[in-house]
C-alpha cells in the first residue's frame, strides 16, 4: 500500500528532524532518492522550486516528493506524516511539560544536535554544490566555469547586500535561462 | 460555537503565516512576534520566544511545532491540528499546482537552462546558511567533531541520518553531563 508506504516514511523523517527544515534533508535524499522514489536531478529541482515558494522547506519537499510519488493524496499523505510527530509530541509537552527544553538532559542533547545539525545541512550543501559547479554530464569532472562564475558573483553579492534569498534565486534562473538556456 | 470559532481563527492566522513564510522557516519568528504578540496580545513575548525554543528543541519543523503549540493552547487538541493545517495548506495548494506545471515544462531547453542557474543560487544560499549556522551552533571542540562526524558519515559512507540524529543526541548526553560534573 502505497500511502502507507508514504506515511510511514514521512513520519520516521518528521521524528528525525531537528534544529530546522533544512537539516532534514539527508534524511529525505536518502529515503526518496536512494529509495528509488525520485532521481538525484529531480531532488535538486525540488529543493530549487521549495526554496523559492511559500511554506517551510521541509514541508514544501515533503509534498512535492508526495506529490511527484502518488498524485494528491500522495502529497496530502506525506505531508500528514511529516508533521504527525510534531503534533502528538508538541501536544504531550504543551500538556504535561511546558519546561521540558530547559531540562538538563535536552540541554545536554540540543547542544550537541545543534552541532550535528549543521554538519547534515553541510551534506546538502556539498551535494547540492558538486552537482552545480561541475559539468552535468555524467562522470565529467570539470568545473563548469560560468556557474563558477555565476556563484562567486551571486556570492559577492550576497554578502555585501544581503536582503531576500528568493532574490538571488531568480536572478539565478534569469542568468540560468541566458547562460544555458 | 465559540470552540469551532477559534479554531477557524486560527486555521486563518496560520494559512497567511505560511503563505509569507518563502526560503525556510527561520523568517517566521519576527512574523509570529508581530501577529501574536503585538497585534493579536495573546501572548507576551518571552512566552513566545519559550514556544519558539520548545520548538527547536522537539523533533520536527520548527514552524510547524511552533505552530501546534500555540494553537494547542489557544484551543485544545482540535487548535493545535487547525493550526497545522493552516500552516501547511498554502504549501500543498501551491506545490501541487507548480509540480503539475513543471512536469509538463521541465524539459524545454528554456527550464533547464534556468534550473542550473537557480541551482547555483541555491548552492549559495545553503552554504551561506551552513557558515551562519556553524558560527552559532558549533561552540567546542566536541560540537566540531560532532559537526564533521555527522558530514563525513553522511558523505563518505552514506549512513542513514537517524543514525546520526540518534547517536550525536546521545552522545551529547553523556559528554556535557560529565563535563558539567567535572567542572
Amino acid at each position: 500500500m502505497i500511502y502507507l508506504e508514504l506515511f510511514f516514511c514521512f513520519f520516521l523523517i518528521g521524528l528525525f528532524t531537528i534544529g530546522g527544515g533544512l537539516a532534514a534533508l539527508p534524511l529525505l535524499q536518502q529515503t526518496a532518492v536512494d529509495g528509488g522514489w525520485i532521481t538525484q536531478a529531480e531532488f535538486y529541482d525540488m529543493l530549487a522550486i521549495s526554496q523559492s515558494t511559500p511554506g517551510p522547506i521541509g514541508i514544501n519537499m515533503a509534498t512535492y516528493i508526495g506529490f511527484d510519488h502518488a498524485s494528491i493524496l500522495g502529497a496530502m499523505t506525506a505531508t500528514a506524516g511529516m508533521v504527525t510527530p510534531s503534533i502528538i509530541i508538541i501536544m504531550l509537552i504543551a500538556h504535561f511539560m511546558k519546561n521540558f527544553d530547559k531540562t538538563p538532559i535536552v540541554k545536554r542533547a540540543m547542544h550537541a544536535l545543534r552541532a550535528s545539525a549543521v554538519g547534515l545541512i553541510a551534506t546538502a550543501a556539498y551535494f547540492v554544490l558538486a552537482a552545480s559547479l561541475f559539468h552535468v554530464n555524467g562522470g565529467d569532472t570539470r568545473f563548469n566555469v560560468p556557474a563558477v562564475l555565476l556563484f562567486v558573483v551571486l556570492g559577492l553579492a550576497y554578502v555585501k547586500f544581503k536582503g531576500h534569498p528568493i532574490f538571488y534565486i531568480l536572478a539565478g534562473g534569469v542568468a540560468g535561462v541566458f547562460l544555458w538556456g | 460555537m465559540m470552540y469551532i470559532k477559534r479554531c477557524f481563527i486560527l486555521f486563518k492566522l496560520f494559512f497567511r503565516l505560511g503563505l509569507f513564510t518563502i526560503g525556510g522557516g527561520y523568517v517566521i519568528l519576527p512574523m509570529l512576534q508581530r501577529e501574536l504578540v503585538e497585534r493579536l496580545k495573546w501572548i507576551d513575548e518571552k512566552q513566545l520566544l519559550n514556544i519558539y525554543a520548545i520548538g527547536q528543541s522537539t523533533p520536527g519543523i520548527i514552524a510547524i511545532n511552533t505552530a501546534t503549540f500555540i494553537g494547542y493552547q489557544r484551543a485544545g487538541a482540535l487548535g493545535g491540528i487547525s493550526a497545522t493545517l493552516g500552516m501547511v495548506s498554502p504549501s500543498l495548494i501551491i506545490i501541487m499546482i507548480i509540480a503539475a506545471f513543471f512536469r509538463h515544462f521541465k524539459d524545454y531547453p528554456i527550464v533547464q537552462g534556468a534550473f542550473v542557474g537557480i541551482r547555483v543560487a541555491v548552492a549559495m544560499l545553503l552554504l551561506i546558511t551552513v557558515v551562519r549556522m556553524f558560527k552559532k551552533g558549533v561552540t567546542d571542540t566536541f560540537g566540531c567533531f560532532l559537526c564533521a562526524g555527522a558530514f563525513l558519515a553522511l558523505t563518505l559512507f552514506n549512513i542513514s541520518a537517524i543514525w546520526i540524529v540518534t547517536a550525536s543526541g546521545l552522545l551529547g548526553i553523556v559528554y556535557y553531563r560529565r563535563k558539567e560534573q567535572g567542572e
